[in-house]
């Protein structure tokens, strides 16, 4: 051992001192950022609806005639549904789009046991529309051969237009499901949401963006019971007025105004008088819900683009206590078996592994708290596995740098000199194989949704995590131990003996500790 | 494991050597068999896929002592018609797949009454007819743009043979990996892609540290003239074996807890789907990094004019070593031992050691 004493040039003790300048230092960065953490309140990760409960509804956002997926589109389709959701008043509520540019999904997330009404609300993402009633019937389907003489047929009502009212049958389910996404500009045939009436609809002359306001109200005396009270902006005001104007000397059904929501008509008022002020008042028998409902509808009906439901997800709290569950104890499994093979395998440098992987482990959980507060990141159960994958990631680059310095001993250095002619390559690898690891990261977040983009996260963070502590942790670390006679000396214990290394021992005795 | 430690350092200084490189036709074989099984399996019965695909809706009740029978009564009351799936999940959880639903409301309630549960407790998933397209065309833009960085990236790290070599090795993972789901018939949703996706990844950094070993026992063969690239190449291999083999195993050991775990206790869902994905990708992306992304590389590289002319002279100053054109190496049967020391034998090869 004596010549290891001797062997203590400046330059070793400088590095020496560097190593633990470089723990030292991620030791402060550990606490500074725990107490950054207890400050600001983050004690708890954010935890993804799937391992608390809640629905999660993703919406595509459908091209249609006249309408584009622009960029701004769906930016305004998310504030119009965030509205909504939150008109339900549930804390932590969330919705925003994912992806990137034109392919983004919106997803709409409500913690809590609220999905039927959540699914409702927002499966109305739909255009509002004004229009006259031309012809009312009910709702089932006619032989269309009988009244299609054009003569008889009321104005702006064609035969074509009329075959298709007569063959629509608005008791069958398929014309309910809404989702229409006609042109404005063009009279259609419709049913009424419940399925008990159909029409057929004047071009719509006021659509639900002229809508300023809409509330719920409920008539005092008690007459007329709740009703919706709603105002329109200044084309809004001009347009209606020139449509009540217009209908209110006709007869029935044609006095009528449709109020029509993706394609299905939620009410269609009968205009007693020329609506001119820019407000109106819709009264039916109405209860409170169904009023507020309504209002909600009018409120924020004007969504500029029309979705498909992608995927709509109802875990109750239940199940995402169980996921969390699986998800801890997977981790804790995992990590186990890792560290069980490390000291098998690496004997005493297992001890780095498995440190190294707990200041891992803790500056994950450290990011998943301040980043919770800070992005809003929430925890999924994909996000989850995506950190239990990363354990095997995290762990190879201490295999990739522990082969190298076995290399390197096994071509005759000392451990000492090893530890950094191995890091030198060791480094290289590492971070060529991190970088890719990262660009899968990052373009999984970016073309994906949902839950994979939790993965995609927590791997790509892991895979930062991992560069850290390779890089101030680990290195520094094993340079320190290097220096303990335990180490050094080829231990059997150790990991670094010519026995375990599959190093031949030289017969001729000539073997000499090298400096 | 003393014993794998061991058969590292024989690794390390050539004297145990595989032969991969020299042999790889028979590798590519291997790989080309199962990759036309994997069409023919894909274009026969393709891929099995769960209803994020097809659309349709999934519900899931927690209950003691419910049973499959319990819940195809209570879907066949709703009046549920067509393809259903209701599976027993872990201990008391019941899973029913249905397609397209008319009245999603109606088969809830009935369920709650048929199990004496609340209806806010049942678990559901209704998924759009567009959503698996959805998804399938964003995990194509992914593939597609994954590869371009990756082949950027690896061509300003290392060098354009590389990065080809490990593109095509990449590629060949993905296809086996599919070709194994079409051929036992396992589940495909949305969280397959993803462990797809993220195979990818992996594969190519394993790909990644062999190469770079590649690198570095190549980078100044032209002028010593001792070895051939190939042999060079293969060199390096063998030393990676190890760190592939303990890498390999360490990915897999947290892989296989989430399988065990996610498939154990919450059978079939997001993590199972992940961890199944995951695990046979580890496994094929190890499997390319050694016996298909050095061998095609060696093979690029070989062509070249300078290589060439190393392998003349390589040929010509150690008659002894043999050379992929020489001997092919194809059998390797009467190389025998000697041959394949000669092989292995670099400059770094050479008795430096000092023990301690």
């Amino acid at each position: 051992m004596s010549a290891l004493k001797n062997s203590q040039s400046p330059k070793a003790v400088k590095s020496s001192a560097k190593s633990a300048k470089s723990i030292a230092i991620l030791a402060i960065g550990l606490i500074v950022f725990s107490g950054v953490a207890v400050i600001q309140g983050a004690t708890k990760i954010k935890l993804g609806l799937d391992l608390r409960g809640g629905t999660s509804v993703t919406l595509t956002p459908r091209a249609s005639e006249g309408t584009k997926v622009t960029t701004e589109a769906i930016d305004q389709a998310v504030e119009i549904i965030r509205q909504r959701v939150n008109s339900l008043g549930v804390a932590e509520s969330e919705v925003a789009a994912q992806g990137s540019g034109t392919n983004r999904q919106i997803v709409i997330s409500v913690p809590g046991q609220t999905g039927e009404k959540i699914v409702q609300l927002v499966g109305q993402t739909a255009e509002l529309r004004f229009r006259q009633v031309l012809v009312e019937g009910a709702p089932v389907a006619t032989t269309a051969a009988a009244d299609a003489k054009s003569a008889t047929l009321p104005s702006g009502v064609n035969a074509e237009l009329n075959a298709k009212y007569a063959a629509l049958d608005c008791t069958k389910k398929e014309s309910l499901q809404g989702g229409s996404t006609e042109s404005p500009d063009i009279a259609v045939v419709g049913c009424d949401r419940a399925g008990t009436q159909k029409y057929i609809l004047a071009p719509a002359q006021v659509v639900g963006s002229m809508v300023s306001k809409a509330s719920a109200a409920i008539d005092q005396q008690g007459a007329a019971g709740w009703y919706v009270l709603l105002s329109f902006n200044g084309e809004g005001t001009k347009k209606f007025g020139a449509l009540t104007t217009s209908v209110t000397t006709l007869a029935a059904p044609q006095n009528q105004v449709a109020i029509v929501l993706d394609g299905l008509v939620v009410s269609a008022p009968r205009i007693n008088e020329a609506i001119n002020g820019g407000s109106a008042q819709i009264t039916g028998s109405f209860t409170q819900e169904e009023a507020s409902n309504l209002a909600n509808v009018l409120k924020y009906g004007a969504l500029p683009l029309a979705f498909d439901q992608g995927e709509v997800l109802q875990v109750s709290p239940t199940l995402g206590a169980d996921q969390l569950h699986a998800g801890l104890l997977a981790g804790l499994l995992g990590f186990l078996l890792v560290f069980l093979y490390s000291f098998m395998y690496y004997k005493g440098l297992g001890i780095v592994t498995v440190a190294s992987l707990m200041i891992a482990a803790a500056i994950a959980y450290l990011s998943f708290l301040l980043l919770g507060e800070w992005i809003g990141f929430t925890l999924t159960l994909a996000g989850i596995a995506g950190a239990i994958v990363a354990v095997g990631i995290t762990a190879d680059s201490f295999v990739v740098f522990f082969e190298r310095l076995r290399d390197e001993v096994r071509e005759g250095r000392s451990l000492r000199s090893a530890v950094e002619s191995g890091w030198v390559k060791a480094r290289h690898t590492i971070i060529i194989a991190d970088t890719v690891s990262m660009i899968a990261a990052v373009l999984l977040y970016f073309f994906a949704v949902g839950g994979v983009r939790g993965f995609a996260f927590t791997l790509g963070l892991t895979t930062l995590i991992d560069l850290l502590v390779v890089f101030v942790f680990t290195h520094p670390l094993v340079a320190l131990l290097a220096r303990t006679s335990f180490f050094a000396s080829g231990h059997k214990w150790s990991g670094f003996s010519a026995k375990s290394l599959g190093m031949k021992i030289k017969t001729d005795g000539s073997a000499e500790l090298k400096g | 494991m003393s014993s794998l430690s061991g058969i590292g350092g024989r690794l390390y200084r050539g004297e145990t050597s595989i032969d991969f490189i020299g042999k790889r036709r028979r590798w590519y074989a291997f790989s080309g068999i199962i990759i036309i099984i994997s069409a023919i399996t894909l274009g026969t019965q393709g891929l099995h896929l769960g209803i994020e695909f097809k659309g349709g809706s999934e519900f899931s009740i927690s209950k003691a002592g419910a049973t499959v029978e319990d819940g195809r009564a209570a879907i066949a009351a709703a009046g549920v018609t067509g393809e259903t799936v209701v599976q027993k999940v872990g201990n008391d959880r019941l899973r029913i797949q249905t397609g397209a639903l008319d009245s999603f409301a109606a088969v809830k309630s009935s369920l709650a009454q048929t199990f004496g549960v609340n209806v806010d407790d049942i678990d559901t998933q209704i998924i759009g007819p567009s959503w698996g397209k959805e998804i399938t065309k964003k995990a194509l833009y992914g593939l597609i743009g994954f590869i371009l960085v990756v082949m950027v990236f690896l061509t300003v790290a290392f060098e354009s043979k590389m990065a080809l070599a490990a593109i095509i090795a990449t590629i060949h993972d993905v296809f086996i990996t599919v070709g194994i789901y079409a051929l036992v018939g396992f589940d495909v949703t949305p969280a397959t892609v993803i462990g797809f996706l993220t195979i990818l990844g992996y594969s190519l950094y394993d790909t990644v540290v062999v190469f770079d070993k590649v690198r570095e026992n190549t980078r100044s063969i032209t002028s010593t003239g001792k070895i051939t690239y190939s042999a060079a190449a293969n060199l390096a291999v063998n030393q990676t074996l190890v760190r592939s083999f303990n890498t390999s195993l360490i990915a897999l050991l947290p892989v296989a807890s989430i399988l065990f775990v996610g498939a154990g206790l919450l059978g079939a869902g997001t993590l199972k789907d992940l961890s199944l994905a995951l695990f046979v990708g580890l496994a094929t992306g190890t499997y390319s990094s050694i016996f298909i992304a050095t061998p095609i590389l060696a093979q690029l590289r070989e062509r070249e004019p300078a290589m060439r002319a190393l392998t003349k002279r390589v040929a010509q100053h150690a008659p002894g070593a043999v050379t992929l054109e020489a001997k092919g190496g194809l059998n390797g049967s009467n190389s025998g031992s000697e041959t394949k020391v000669s092989w292995a034998r670099g400059p770094r090869n050479q008795p430096k050691r000092k023990g301690r």
